[in-house]
């Protein structure tokens, strides 16, 4: 057996990387559909002079739903990044962790609430 | 990629999350506003056909994206592959795949104004 | 019974019970070996090790040197974390009686639990580590002022006794065999700050890449697992901060 030494990692900021880097990835692949959608949306109201209601659509909903949440908490993941690289260090770090997290899902609620 | 490049890389990165930050947050609260009831059709429409404001603000919002995107995809490939130059291959198609997309849903939007 | 065990039983002559212990046998190849080990009162990581290698194996390999905890020879990986052994007591590390030992990770395995240092300290000195005196000529001691912002900033960093157990949590070196590391670059974070070093410029120049400072994720596993509580994240973001303000003003 080859030989592979497997860490155990559980602190706070370890998991904060891992849903950083994949809303990051989410996002690199919504982010180009929502594009499209929007697009060929326009393209189709051009030609058919009326525009279809998409954003009424369920399946846009949850789309668009998703990426919200992709979207803040790479955004508070982000922040909370930039203020551990450009601003004096704080030992407070696993607040900010929470605080993010906590932002991020009061964010993407309100949006729903809108939305639904 | 030479060394000289990678500070500056990991400057736009940080530089583009700034801006995007604060687009993202003029994005939500003009939808908030303008949109109460929810999102529509003829209110996006509303918001953006005919107006310079916007589509310039959605033009850079979308640049700053796919800068953003790419530099972040291209340090994911570089860590999880050995293949340097396809990362930057890839991340330089995905950058202006989504400056494509993106100014081609602006400038659509804008043109809509009859 | 042996002389050994004959000493090392406890003085109240309980029976404490058995230790399961795992241990990594081989070198990049090989398989864990069970053993078991009579669990004493007080005991630690290392005294486990030497158990096993002076009763049961003579042919393990491990490390060790001060074993009170100042030199960091013992470093190892414990159930899936670096520790130093000489400083694990059994009671905290394994409540279930369950040990499992494997060598650091990311450098090459000599032999079962001992690993080559070579490339962790052949990193600390490409990171400009070495230190290089502002003034060669200077006769007399330099004058450091203990409240300065900069020998603050370096207090943290300068305890670093090399052990290792920061590289070997760090995923960013899992990851990228070329990244210096996190002790190699919290050693070139505390020159930097040394107002007595002069090749501060240098060192930003030899870090400020994608090998270097700018790969650090944040991930904290190194201060997470450092022995001596401190924070290589936090100096790397110090080096971040000083090789961002260096490029945009051209001096790199």
């Amino acid at each position: 057996m080859n030989h592979r030494i497997r860490m155990r990692h559980g602190h706070s900021a370890y998991w904060a990387f891992w849903l950083h880097r994949l809303s990051g990835l989410g996002l690199a692949v919504f982010l180009p559909i929502h594009f499209y959608v929007l697009a060929l949306a326009i393209e189709e109201a051009a030609r058919l002079d009326k525009f279809l209601d998409w954003t009424q659509n369920p399946l846009v909903k949850l789309a668009e739903t998703a990426l919200i949440l992709l979207l803040v908490a790479h955004m508070t993941g982000g922040i909370r990044l930039l203020v551990l690289e450009f601003l004096p260090w704080s030992e407070d770090q696993k607040t900010r962790i929470i605080l993010a997290v906590a932002v991020a899902v009061a964010a993407a609620m309100l949006f729903l609430l809108n939305v639904f | 990629m030479e060394h000289r490049l990678d500070i500056w890389l990991w400057l736009l990165q940080r530089g583009t999350a700034v801006i995007l930050a604060i687009f993202v947050l003029i994005h939500f609260v003009t939808i908030v506003m303008t949109m109460g009831n929810g999102v529509s059709a003829e209110g996006i429409v509303a918001r953006v056909a005919g107006n310079e404001l916007f589509v310039a603000f959605y033009g850079l919002f979308a640049f700053a994206a796919a800068l953003h995107g790419a530099i972040g995809l291209r340090n994911i490939l570089r860590e999880v592959t050995r293949a340097g130059r396809a990362a930057d291959l890839f991340s330089l198609v995905f950058c202006a795949a989504l400056v494509w997309l993106g100014l081609r849903a602006a400038f659509g939007l804008y043109g809509l104004a009859a | 019974m042996s002389l050994n065990s004959a000493i090392m039983k406890n003085s109240n002559d309980i029976d404490l019970g058995q230790l399961t212990v795992l241990v990594w046998r081989g070198g990049e190849t090989g398989a864990f070996e069970t053993f078991k080990v009579p669990r004493q009162e007080k005991q630690t990581v290392l005294d486990v090790v030497t158990y096993i290698q002076r009763n049961i194996d003579p042919t393990l390999t491990y490390r060790f040197s001060c074993r009170v905890g100042v030199c960091g020879s013992c470093a190892m990986t414990v159930n899936g974390r670096g520790r130093w052994t000489c400083r694990s007591n059994i009671s905290d590390i394994a409540p279930e009686d369950e040990l499992e030992l494997a060598p650091l990770r990311n450098l090459p395995v000599v032999k079962d639990l001992m690993v080559d240092m070579e490339v962790f300290f052949d990193k600390m000195a490409a990171a400009g580590g070495a230190f290089e005196p502002a003034d060669p000529t200077l006769a007399d001691f330099a004058d450091v002022k203990p409240d300065s912002r900069e020998r603050h900033a370096v207090e943290a960093a300068i305890e670093c006794i090399g052990c290792g157990i920061c590289y070997s949590a760090c995923d960013v070196v899992a990851a990228n065999p070329d990244y210096l590391g996190p002790a190699a670059l919290n050693r070139a974070w505390s020159l930097c700050n040394d107002e007595r070093d002069g090749h501060g410029l240098q060192i930003l120049r030899m870090v400020a890449n994608d090998a270097g400072c700018l790969a650090c994720h944040s991930h904290q596993s190194c201060q997470e697992q450092c022995p001596k509580h401190l924070s290589p994240t936090k100096s790397i973001a110090g080096l971040k901060r000083a090789a961002a303000l260096a490029a945009l003003k051209g001096k790199l």
